[in-house]
């Protein structure tokens, strides 16, 4: 503070021009921020979007209405009076197939030709017979009759009668040649074509065909798989919480532990796949795909995260709590218990909640155990052979067939709707039981 | 019901009989007053259920841990006395049809006699062993509530025994933790051990050829893949370096507004938004990435009359950023909020506009906690897996442009391991080397980051 010869005009043009320009550059600043946000929440509203559009119609199933006559002679004569054993036997030898051509050939009795034959039944999905298998199995008494069925179109005509695919393309650049079109749209006509939501998405389980692709087995087998990790990752990462929180000495070996948890928050999830590959298959021969496999390689990625949780829900019980118990008389392990843990037990269900909820979209390390075998059957158990949603995404979103893309979306948005779920669920705990000391 | 599971039915119910029994012995000893015993009845009766159920439950645990091996090594070595010149393969091949035979799992119609009478005398002997371990387990059940029954007194100090186990399977479940690391750390190094036998370190680290097919006959032509792993370093570095370009600007920026700019209301609205961001599983960006993003750059660059490969670096760089963005912003938002209020009022004070505090004091003051995010974000890209599997190529091109495909070192991983393969081959053991190095780099940007992170921390508390 030597020179005080000069004084700042502020009121000079320069500087008012200067001050402008700052101005200019903090509100430029802001908008940059304010851009970032917009860019992020853009991009969010394009994937949820992109999604829920083209989910949508893959909770749908295409039907069409036939006539089908269900000659007894197919059957080995009536099926009424027989055992079940005698039903299911027939019904195995039974040529749906063939019944189902002849309700399609009376619909357009022109078609005779051997191709023309096979383009109008391939109009009709292959899990149709399935479908006329089961009805025929609940109701035996209707063999003899001819019933009306609404049985599942292949994927091609599902997607272009619900626009997915546009039907005014060139023929070559389409699955469906014009007869095929043409033979659709006189079903159309007929009203003999419908989409309802499909009972096959939400009850079946993987399949080769769009149509008959369902998610339920995988929701079955994250099931399982989450309900092993939560029953080693939660016990074990509460433990080891409040060992490191309330009775670990502070040591060169607690500290150990401690950078060892955080370390592990961080590694990259499919190295915990290959450790699972390493360790519970190669080493303990414990069955390959199986929920118990995944469960317990998941529960090695979750509970460093439950740790961490259930630590910084210790922390916030005040040490009032411990000495008041301790003037009371209960003893160190009394007191944490009886007094701390159950104190803490909201803050870390929380924790444990996120955690699940991050396992639940944990895909990599799922992929090295081998839980992207193609599973039809639903697992009963936790040595199943078995997949879970997000690999099951994972197997569809790379199947070549259009009406996949749908599928897979839809999966998705089932896989949101539980995240969404849980994670409500842990907010709701939070603000329903936390105290604030 | 399997014996096991019976076994464990019958120890669980003499665990509660114990607890019962000597919850009440311990009273009966002191005509019900309480205040006479060392211990709450409880604990008495604590002390008997660990007596009860801890050493049965090792006795099944260790019947599952070895069990199956013995059984296999007694049944390898009547075939090998049945037959000397049996070769190891060959008594593997017996072993593992006899084993299928046992479980239902052969599907073939005409069981072969010898086999089903091997399977037979295996069933037997496993059936055996089952019940050796019941009986096993539920006297050594039922003779550890006798003991601790029997022990009983009123001056026993039995919270303290009880309390020593409660500390002890504490201790135990937080070296898990520990022998987690070490396990990784073991697995990885001994099968990328194995692969080192079979391709050089030189070669594999250097090495600007991968193609890890092998032949499927020894006698095939170019039966050798080549293990050079600089395509797929190359590869990570470069979606790493994009998806850094988006998530830095982005989630640096986003963290100042939310801190600097943004008031309560606004705040509360989009930070849920970041976490629903930070959310969405990784299958589903990989999705996006190839439903959407892809096939959008690729139309856009064939517009611009540019050359885009469908499954660019680009794609996957940018949609791998857009899942970063809330790591970094809410990373770096820690860091920022932790700056201490009075240094931004003396920033003010001097007359500094926000925008000027926040570069010239602000971030300076906060930039290690921002490197530590940064470091953290790296690490996370380098280590993503579905994005790059889904979004990404296989094919291993060395090239820095963004428009080609590239592959990663998770793609790799990924993909040398899906499906059955022979667990000796070096395609196989190269995905554990291609881990380890994958390991070690992100550990270490994780020490750094959290050194990094903690250090400056100190520095305000």
């Amino acid at each position: 503070m030597t020179d005080t010869g000069q004084r700042t005009d502020w009121a000079s043009d320069a500087m008012q021009h200067r001050i402008a320009r700052r101005y200019a550059a903090d509100a430029r600043f802001k908008w940059y921020g304010l851009g970032a946000i917009f860019f992020a929440m853009a991009v969010l509203v394009l994937l949820l979007g992109t999604i829920i559009v083209t989910g949508i119609p893959g909770f749908t199933q295409t039907q069409v209405r036939l006539q089908v006559s269900l000659d007894p002679e197919q059957f080995g004569g009536s099926l009424k009076g027989k055992t079940p054993d005698e039903v299911d036997t027939a019904i195995a030898a039974a040529d749906f197939a063939g019944m189902i051509r002849t309700g399609l050939q009376s619909l357009f009795p022109d078609v005779t030709q051997r191709r023309d034959v096979r383009d109008l039944t391939d109009l009709v999905s292959s899990g149709a017979r399935q479908k006329l298998a089961q009805i025929v199995r609940e109701d035996p008494g209707i063999v003899g009759s001819t019933v009306e069925v609404w049985l599942p179109t292949s994927d091609d005509v599902h997607t272009i009668v619900n626009g997915s695919m546009d039907r005014d393309v060139v023929e070559s650049d389409r699955r469906l040649n014009d007869k095929q079109i043409g033979w659709l749209e006189a079903m159309e006509k007929a009203d003999a074509i419908r989409g309802v939501l499909s009972s096959d998405f939400f009850t079946g389980g993987d399949s080769r065909e769009p149509e008959m692709a369902g998610v339920w087995g995988s929701v079955v087998g994250s099931f399982w798989t989450l309900l092993v990790t939560l029953a080693v990752a939660f016990p074990l990462g509460v433990l080891a919480a409040v060992y490191l929180e309330e009775f670990a000495p502070k040591s060169r070996w607690s500290d150990l532990i401690e950078v060892n948890i955080n370390n592990l928050a961080a590694v990259p999830s499919i190295v915990f796949g290959l450790l699972g590959l390493a360790v519970y298959l190669n080493v303990m021969h414990l069955p390959r795909s199986a929920p118990i496999v995944g469960g317990l390689t998941l529960a090695l990625m979750t509970m460093p995260v439950i740790i961490i949780a259930a630590r910084a829900a210790l922390k916030a019980v005040p040490p009032s709590i411990r000495a008041g118990a301790t003037g009371l008389g209960a003893s160190k392990v009394q007191v944490t218990f009886h007094h701390v843990l159950p104190l803490a037990m909201p803050g870390i269900l929380t924790g444990v909640i996120i955690g699940m909820a991050h396992a639940l979209g944990e895909t990599a390390p799922l992929l090295m155990i081998g839980m992207v075998a193609f599973i039809v059957d639903i697992p009963g158990g936790i040595t199943d052979a078995a997949t879970v949603l997000p690999v099951q995404i994972y197997l569809w979103a790379d199947s070549p067939e259009r009406a996949f893309v749908e599928k897979t979306s839809a999966a998705i948005m089932v896989l949101l709707t539980f995240l969404i779920l849980m994670n409500a669920v842990a907010v709701l705990l939070r603000k329903r039981f936390e105290r604030k000391w | 019901m399997s014996p096991l599971s019976l076994a464990l039915i019958l120890i669980v119910l003499s665990t509660a009989i114990a607890f019962i029994a000597s919850r009440t012995k311990s009273l009966r000893l002191v005509d019900g007053h309480v205040s006479e015993l060392h211990s709450l009845p409880g604990h008495y009766g604590l002390y008997a259920l660990v007596w009860c159920l801890l050493p049965a439950l090792l006795v099944l645990a260790i019947w599952i841990a070895v069990g199956p091996a013995i059984v296999d090594g007694i049944m390898a070595g009547r075939l090998q006395e049945a037959d000397p010149t049996i070769g190891a393969d060959r008594l593997g091949l017996l072993l593992n049809d006899i084993r299928n035979y046992v479980s239902g799992n052969l599907v073939s119609e005409d069981i072969d006699p010898a086999l089903a009478a091997n399977g037979e005398a295996y069933r037997s002997l496993l059936l055996t062993g089952l019940w050796g371990t019941f009986v096993a387990s539920v006297a050594v059940a039922i003779g550890g509530g006798f003991f601790a029954f029997g022990r009983i007194k009123p001056d026993m100090r039995a919270r303290n025994k009880v309390e020593r186990v409660v500390w002890l399977t504490m201790v135990a479940c937080s070296l898990v933790a520990v022998l987690v690391t070490v396990g990784i750390v073991l697995s990885l190094v001994f099968e990328a051990g194995r692969f080192f036998g079979k391709v050089s370190v030189f070669e594999f680290l250097f090495g600007l050829e991968w193609s890890p097919q092998m032949a499927m006959r020894a006698d095939q032509v170019a039966s050798e893949g080549s293990f050079g792993a600089v395509p797929l370093f190359a590869g990570t570095l470069l979606i790493t370096f994009i998806a850094m370009l988006v998530a830095v600007p982005v989630g640096l920026f986003s963290a100042v507004y939310m801190t600097q700019y943004a008031d309560q209301r606004v705040r509360s609205l989009i930070k849920p938004m970041l976490e629903i961001l930070a959310g969405v599983p990784t299958v589903v960006y990989g999705f996006f990435a190839a439903l959407v993003v892809a096939p959008w750059i690729r139309d856009t660059g064939g517009l611009l009359g540019l050359e885009v490969a469908s499954e660019s670096a680009l794609a996957a760089g940018l949609v791998m950023g857009v899942m970063i963005i809330p790591f970094m912003s809410s990373l770096s938002d820690d860091a920022l909020t932790a700056v201490p209020q009075s240094m931004r009022d003396g920033s003010y004070a001097l007359g500094a506009t926000r925008a000027e505090s926040i570069r010239s004091v602000l971030i300076p003051a906060a930039l290690p906690g921002i490197v530590g995010a940064f470091l953290l974000s790296v690490s996370r890209a380098i280590g993503e897996t579905m994005i790059v599997v889904m979004a990404a190529g296989l094919a291993a091109n060395l090239t820095a442009n963004p428009l080609e495909a590239v592959t990663t070192v998770t793609v790799q991983i990924a993909t040398l391991l899906v499906g059955d393969q022979e667990f000796d081959s070096a395609k196989t053991l190269a995905a554990f080397a291609l881990g380890l190095v994958l390991f070690i780099v992100t550990l270490s940007l994780n020490v750094i980051a959290l050194r990094v992170v903690r250090k400056y921390r100190e520095q305000y508390d």
